[in-house]
């Protein structure tokens, strides 16, 4: 039986959560002055929403065949390819950015292959720059949603459909396109959020009148204007269609989509022939898109890491203070909620979602509307960055935690209080060394997205409170694009580290 | 003695009473259809299931207690040890729930795991057990915590009927030498005949009194001659 302290602890916490999220929001249409959306602020709201929809058609449109040519193929390195599927997950965003410049800018291979056949060169920045990140960002999630949807179907249905000597087109349309159907609504809407409050890629390959996100005309109504009314005003409205999508997105997408477990073999055909170098094709230009990026920074950083700038190390300093933080305090709600929910405490279930409605930069604009009159924002930078990421995390650390919590509950809770098994001697006995594995995977990936974070912290940090991302942004920003690459590699290091860190501490304690 | 003083179980549209009492020390099958609420009324009995009425205990009522304070042990079906801890650990948790255990205690962990038939395997995680040897080691903790109700939730119903009447024939030991009062659910009669005493029915949302076993499947009543098939 969960103690009554336990039980108001874990309410507080989800009233805490809630404050946060519902708070911020509050704020932000408590300063709108005029509810009125200029012409640039309409086309913000239009570009958004466009190069959302665009982001998630294109990563769903490439991640079916190369879903389905994972899910039908078994080649060495297929398992290790998988694993990398993950990998966009822990890359911070600026990195990510970082490498697309290098393949796709001007001077990339791209263009280079584009002006050696006589073709127009592709730009990298404005619409078309702002989808080819999402869609790197983006195209490894839906990929793995999928796989896990072909490899749900029964091997005993494939079989059937080869014994009555059904062709591919069919077992296409009677096994696999069912499939498919309930899948990419839920695809579509997690990529369409995803790509709503993606911050960082408006900031480093958008803006200007035509390419302006709404989160990127707050931070610029913030830190340029000072026009806080109209700040107030797109938060309300960016707040507003990111809870509308995030009610749609539950709705549609089952869960469980970031953990392990994607590797085992499914029951799909492989069929030979062209499909065969159909398939071979979609894998192999995938990795080309998605390592390629990744290659280009470590080549172009590589030789600067010697002449890195000293303003990296404290920078580095703070991100992993940071996200080490960040991590443990969003692993403990995470815990403590689901545990709650599982006791029976169904209502904290909504308020742990509830941050995907409000992105980190609206949370931290509510939160810079309610310091600004008496602190100095940049005083609260690494505090207020610190509560906006381990709020953001929380979500996604939940979903992860939930179901095995619900486990563990239906097997051992009531033999753990047949033996009176209850309070700290349950958890430490038997919740954390069950838990261990989902736990450490889930605290790994938070500190990853916090190192990697380059939202809340551009708002409110000044030079001395420059964590390693908004370093590389601004040395991008100064064109110093050598520096810039050879940061982003330590901060490469650091993410994959820590998740490193994080995910074996929990695999080297979890139970057997 | 055991008393269920007009308990009354109900989840949505099942419903199922019981009003009957069993002196200490008696073995008592408990055997009816699939569905009946067998595991039901042993899960109430252990604190998991509430009910309105009384379930007292040499007079105490056992009502405002939690589950790790009845007077009883209970095995379940399966998951009755923890997969993560040692064989002796899990017998530990009988002895202290913290598994704050001094040398004392480990001696009679080890004696206890000799008198189950596994000296030497303390050491050793559940998964490296056979069936049989997990229920032993289940069967041993429950010897360690030494409350004076023993509730089978059907712990052997996986194991080969050799393997699962040399279970029956342990915990009848056990029981003689402890004097625990033990209620077992079962489906099959052949283990109600071999290891209790008295049986109680359950059948149609009622727990019925006890009855001697074996005047019971001599002259069984309609609803467990339908049961038996006869």
């Amino acid at each position: 039986m969960a103690s009554r302290a336990g039980q108001i602890s874990a309410a507080l916490l989800g009233l805490a959560v809630a404050a946060l999220t519902l708070g911020s929001a509050a704020m932000t249409a408590g300063h709108a002055t005029d509810w009125s959306l200029g012409p640039a602020d309409g086309a913000a709201l239009r570009f958004t929403l466009l190069q959302a929809a665009l982001s998630a058609a294109v990563s769903g449109a490439l991640a079916i065949p190369l879903a389905r040519a994972l899910a039908r193929r078994r080649f060495p390195g297929r398992s290790l390819l998988i694993r990398l599927l993950a990998a966009p997950f822990l890359l911070p965003v600026v990195v990510a950015v970082l490498g697309l410049l290098a393949v796709f800018g001007r001077a990339g291979p791209v263009n280079a292959a584009l002006a050696a056949a006589g073709l127009p060169p592709l730009s990298i920045y404005g619409l078309h720059g702002v989808v080819i990140a999402h869609v790197f960002l983006n195209l490894p999630l839906v990929t793995r949603m999928l796989l896990q949807g072909w490899q749900a179907i029964p091997a005993e249905r494939f079989r059937l459909a080869e014994a009555l000597g059904m062709p591919p087109p069919s077992q296409f349309r009677h096994l696999e396109w069912p499939m498919l159907r309930s899948l990419l609504p839920g695809a579509f809407a997690t990529v369409f959020l995803l790509c709503l409050t993606s911050f960082a890629v408006a900031l480093t390959l958008g803006g200007g009148p035509k390419a302006s996100t709404l989160e990127l005309a707050i931070y610029q109504a913030l830190r340029f204007d000072f026009d806080l009314g109209r700040a107030a005003l797109l938060a309300a409205v960016q707040f507003g269609l990111c809870a509308a999508v995030t009610l749609a997105t539950l709705r549609l997408t089952p869960g469980g989509v970031f953990g392990p477990g994607v590797d085992r073999a499914g029951g799909v055909s492989s069929p030979p022939g062209w499909r065969h170098g159909a398939d071979a094709l979609a894998i192999g230009l995938a990795v080309a898109f998605l390592l390629g990026p990744l290659l280009a920074v470590m080549l172009r950083g590589l030789p600067g890491l010697a002449g890195l700038p000293l303003t990296v190390w404290p920078a580095l300093g703070r991100s992993v203070a940071l996200s080490i933080a960040s991590a443990l305090l969003a692993s403990t709600a995470a815990l403590t909620l689901a545990l709650a929910v599982t006791r029976g405490q169904s209502w904290l279930e909504i308020a742990a979602m509830l941050p995907l409605s409000a992105s980190g930069l609206v949370m931290g604009t509510g939160l810079f509307l309610a310091v600004h009159p008496t602190i100095s924002p940049e005083s609260l930078a690494l505090p207020v960055t610190l509560m906006v990421n381990a709020t953001m995390a929380l979500p996604y650390l939940f979903r992860l935690l939930l179901p095995e919590a619900r486990a563990l509950r239906a097997d051992y809770g009531r033999l753990s209080e047949s033996l009176g098994l209850t309070g700290v001697a349950r958890l430490r006995l038997v919740t954390l060394p069950r838990l261990a594995r989902p736990l450490g995977f889930g605290t790994g990936l938070a500190a990853a997205l916090s190192m990697g974070d380059l939202g809340v912290i551009a708002l409110f940090a000044g030079e001395r409170t420059e964590t390693l991302p908004l370093l590389v942004q601004r040395l991008m920003g100064a064109y110093r694009m050598e520096a810039a690459a050879a940061a982003a590699l330590v901060l490469v290091a650091a993410s994959f580290a820590l998740f490193w860190a994080f995910d074996r501490w929990g695999a080297a304690r979890a139970a057997t | 003695m055991l008393r269920l003083d007009r308990v009354e179980i109900s989840q949505g549209t099942f419903r199922l009473t019981a009003d009957w009492q069993v002196s200490a020390g008696e073995k008592v099958a408990v055997i009816g259809p699939s569905g009946a609420g067998k595991s039901t009324l042993l899960m109430a009995l252990a604190g998991f299931v509430p009910y309105a009425g009384k379930v007292l205990w040499q007079g105490g009522d056992l009502g405002p207690m939690p589950p790790g304070e009845r007077p009883l042990s209970i095995l379940f079906q399966d998951q009755n040890l923890f997969p993560h801890l040692t064989v002796a650990q899990n017998l530990g948790l009988g002895i202290s729930p913290r598994l704050s255990l001094g040398a004392e205690d480990h001696a009679r962990i080890e004696t206890t795991l000799q008198r189950v038939g596994l000296g030497g395997m303390g050491a050793r995680k559940p998964g490296q057990l056979s069936g049989g040897q997990i229920g032993r080691a289940a069967l041993a903790r429950a010897l360690l915590r030494a409350r004076p109700i023993l509730l089978l939730d059907e712990p052997f119903a996986a194991l080969g009927p050799a393997l699962k009447a040399e279970m029956l024939d342990l915990v009848a030991e056990t029981a003689a030498e402890t004097g625990a009062t033990v209620l077992m659910v079962t489906h099959d009669p052949a283990d109600a005949r071999r290891f209790a005493g008295l049986t109680v029915l359950v059948e149609a949302g009622i727990a019925h009194a006890p009855q001697p076993t074996a005047d019971l499947f001599a002259n069984p009543p309609p609803a467990l001659q339908a049961y038996l098939g006869q």
